[in-house]
């Protein structure tokens, strides 16, 4: 299909949002054609939520216009944006863990049929569209990819004009990733409009025919994605030119954590059991843990962290067994964590920075006497945690829940890096985190490495594994492959070592499964 | 000793106990299951009680006295969605001031109705059923509320598992958040489900004070709200478990004190604690398969919702 022979399905005229305080939308206008995939692009708060709520009737527009195929569109909420023809992927908050498959898509859909006819339906659509999946799982069974797979069905069912994702790759491996794409690009052949929200600049050059990049709730800029570097598309978004994370060249130390046959059973039903895990890190090394979420990620953190107990020698700290150590003791011993969960896990939304940079430093950083807190040296710690890391804040009494999600990931890292660790844990450093700001949580890292310190970066973004660390091992089912030096290491080999797309290549699961152990495990 | 205690009128007395229990769990039931704590059952239900017991005695009507016991409940359960669903109040705390106000309103507003005889509740003539011998006095031979509240138990069963009403109701005590981006009235469901629990709450306390005791005395629920609410959590969110629930807790009560009455060498105390112990053991005996358990709980029980994304 070429340009001028498609047909504006939805045109947006200065759509305007401000809630108090911020404009979230400021006099935003494009326009999508019939089957166009149009990439909408910008970092964390740059409005792009806000838009897509208010096409999906989620929130109302203070001023401005849609028109969706000629026809003035202002739906007062969802089921009306769903009658004609607007169907959403959520990034989340949108399926329910204790509800089966086709309950959850019954949820999403107007006038529902019988349960039966609906597994039916359900079953047709996703043999159409490649997305195998069984109408009568419990959805907190499935894994991130079959969960997409869940919304993306609910989305097909209802038979949209135009199909709203966001950041619909951020949980799933490289080749789950192909097969999305075949999918919406299936779904486009057919004439379906896409509105594509994403981070990752180079899927959007792969898929997208359009993008409007939105920088403070205003469009900057609309480009073909294709004609432009992946570069100029994040310094379009960003408004400044990026720094690239630099390391310098160094050869690892002596071992310092060493992991040996760790086994624990998760505390929840849909918790992940860790098998059998061995890792052994050195000083000055990087090890990146890629993997899809759920498959062992939190379970692993918790068991490093102290907040899950295990046999004592399943983990030593310089030899020394801290299996049943708690996160006190092995904060003394300089093995420190920072969870993937910024508000409630990693900080106390309601406490000010600088109870929340006391709580896991009083023992590194000497900040109790006599049973009580030294406020004054406190105080000063959380400050130079802020200054260290730009964190964007009117002070440190204000509380973690007011600060924007990038700002306060930089403090709590910031928090556990400036305590200079032996060990550092951290799961999803960069998570919904804009592009500047992962660049100098990055950097950080790789300063930390650089002095000296171990460091595990659990994370779900293979870019970023790629970038920061010196090697990389997969957790899989709760199991951990044998590391592998990341340098060399191509995508399509990460994608099989992560088990390739859930349920659909076993074959490559089991090759994955050979690479990782030489030995077979007979 | 033993001997001198009647099998079908204890069989027959059980329902009687249990039928006020059995209202308030399954109202709360559906509440939780809505993912809102209400902790104020007890006070549900003695307002309920008490206002049932005037409406029957003013207008000389059971029935009446039934509808106002439901409508008191409803709105104090009316009252605590105000607070907590609109004012984003704690539920837990919003709960126990419930319970506490609601025995205050109630001795204030039953002054004067101590030792009156409220209007006796006919018996559903169940034709031939009565008459089967044994059976028919221990199963068919009671007032229509007892039926009712049976009938009521088996149309929540259904509703929850099988209508799409009950599908959204169980969604949005899953994940708020999801059900407000599908578009559903996260907080229209959930006041909804607590005026349902609140007017059940109302009938069991009017069934209290019209039919079990009857006639009203200050604080007559003694307890039966709180015990509601555990064999709630005890049954894990199950219609089937709770109704077995109330009717062993009604059973051990009824047997207890026929054990007393019959003089039994057990000392008192434990023959009165024996109900609670015995129904808590039984259902959590049922119900240890943790995994299983988490699975039916409602994820979102007890966290308010504000729809500020």
């Amino acid at each position: 299909m070429t340009e001028s022979a498609r047909q504006t399905l939805l045109t947006i005229e200065g759509l305007t949002k401000a809630y108090p305080g911020v404009v979230a939308n400021d006099d935003v206008s494009f326009a999508i054609g019939e089957g166009e995939v149009h990439a909408l692009l910008g970092e964390n708060g740059a409005g792009k939520s806000t838009l897509v709520k208010m096409i999906y009737g989620l929130v109302r527009p203070d001023a401005g216009r849609m028109v969706l195929r000629g026809a003035p569109f202002a739906p007062p909420q969802p089921s009306a944006a769903r009658a004609a023809g607007v169907a959403m992927v959520f990034q989340h908050f949108s399926l329910f863990e204790a509800l089966s498959v086709a309950e959850n898509v019954a949820l999403g859909m107007e006038q529902a049929p019988k349960q039966r006819e609906l597994a039916a339906r359900i079953a047709q659509v996703s043999e159409d569209y490649g997305l195998p999946l069984d109408p009568y799982r419990l959805v907190g069974d499935l894994s991130a990819g079959e969960r997409q797979r869940v919304e993306i069905i609910r989305c097909l069912l209802q038979d949209p004009k135009l199909l709203i994702m966001d950041e619909p790759t951020s949980v799933l491996t490289p080749q789950e990733v192909a097969i999305l794409f075949d999918t919406l690009r299936k779904l486009a052949a057919e004439g379906t409009a896409i509105l594509y929200i994403s981070h990752k600049l180079e899927e959007i050059r792969a898929l997208c025919d359009a993008a409007t990049i939105l920088r403070r709730g205003k469009v900057v800029a609309t480009c073909n994605p294709r004609e432009q570097t992946a570069r100029e598309l994040a310094e379009m978004m960003v408004g400044a030119t990026l720094a690239t994370p630099s390391r310098a060249e160094a050869t690892p130390g002596a071992a310092v954590l060493e992991i040996g046959g760790l086994t624990v059973t998760p505390a929840n039903p849909f918790g992940t059991a860790l098998r059998d895990i061995t890792l052994t890190l050195r000083a000055g090394e990087v090890m990146g843990i890629g993997g899809v979420a759920g498959n062992g990620q939190d379970e692993l953190l918790a068991a490093l962290s102290g907040e899950t107990r295990t046999e004592p020698g399943a983990i030593r700290l310089k030899g020394k067994p801290i299996g049943d150590a708690g996160p006190n003791a092995r904060r003394a011993l300089g093995l420190l964590c920072a969870p993937e969960e910024r508000l409630g896990h990693a900080a106390a939304p309601d406490m000010t920075l600088i109870e929340n940079a006391t709580l896991t430093a009083t023992i590194r950083k000497g900040l109790v006497s006599g049973g009580f807190v030294r406020w004054p040296a406190a105080r000063r710690f959380a400050e130079e945690v802020i200054a260290t890391f730009d964190v964007r804040t009117p002070g440190p009494e204000v509380a973690a829940r007011a600060l924007s999600g990038g700002n306060l990931q930089k403090f709590v890292i910031g928090r556990e890096v400036m305590q200079s660790p032996e060990v550092l844990v951290v799961n999803q450093p960069t998570w919904g985190v804009d592009a500047a700001a992962a660049a100098a949580i990055r950097q950080a890292i790789l300063d930390l490495a650089a002095q000296g310190a171990a460091v595990i970066v659990i994370s779900q973004d293979l870019d970023e594994i790629m970038e920061v660390a010196d090697s990389f091992a997969a957790l899989n089912a709760g199991r951990l492959s044998a590391p592998v030096a990341t340098q060399g290491l191509t995508l399509e080999r990460i994608g099989l070592m992560l088990g390739g797309a859930h349920g659909m290549h076993e074959a490559d699961l089991d090759e994955a499964h050979r690479h990782s152990h030489p030995e077979g495990a007979a | 000793m033993i001997g001198s205690i009647d099998p079908v009128l204890l069989v027959a007395s059980l329902m009687i106990a249990s039928t006020p229990i059995l209202l308030a769990a399954i109202g709360e039931m559906v509440v939780e299951k809505a993912g809102v704590l209400n902790l104020g059952v007890e006070g549900m239900m003695i307002v309920g009680a008490i206002c049932g017991f005037i409406a029957a005695v003013k207008t000389g009507s059971p029935l009446a006295g039934f509808l106002g016991g439901a409508l008191a409940g409803a709105a104090m359960a009316a009252l605590f969605a105000l607070l907590t669903q609109v004012f984003q109040s704690n539920q837990v705390a919003t709960g126990l001031a419930l319970t506490l106000f609601g025995l205050g309103l109630s001795s204030l507003i039953g002054q004067g109705y101590n030792g009156i005889r409220p209007p006796a509740t006919a018996r559903l003539d169940l034709g031939p059923l009565s008459d089967i011998p044994v059976l028919g006095r221990m199963l068919f031979s009671h007032d229509w509320m007892v039926y009712a509240s049976l009938g009521l138990v088996a149309a929540v069963w259904a509703f929850l598992r099988y209508s799409r009403a009950g599908l959204i109701l169980r969604a949005v005590g899953e994940s708020h958040d999801a059900a407000h981006a599908l578009g559903y009235r996260v907080v229209r469901i959930r006041v909804l489900a607590l005026m349902f629990g609140g007017a059940c709450a109302g009938l069991g306390g009017a069934y209290l004070s019209l039919v079990r005791v009857p006639q009203w005395t200050e604080g007559m629920t003694a307890g039966a709200g709180w015990i509601a609410l555990a064999i709630v959590v005890f049954a894990s969110w199950k219609a089937g478990r709770v109704l077995l629930g109330a009717y062993l807790f009604g059973g051990v009560t009824v047997l207890q004190l026929n054990l007393q009455a019959a003089g039994v060498a057990i000392p008192v105390q434990y023959l009165s604690m024996a109900p609670y112990l015995i129904t808590i053991l039984v259902l959590v005996v049922i119900s240890a398969d943790r995994s299983r358990v988490a699975l039916n709980a409602p994820a979102m029980l007890g966290r308010n919702f504000h729809a500020s994304r």
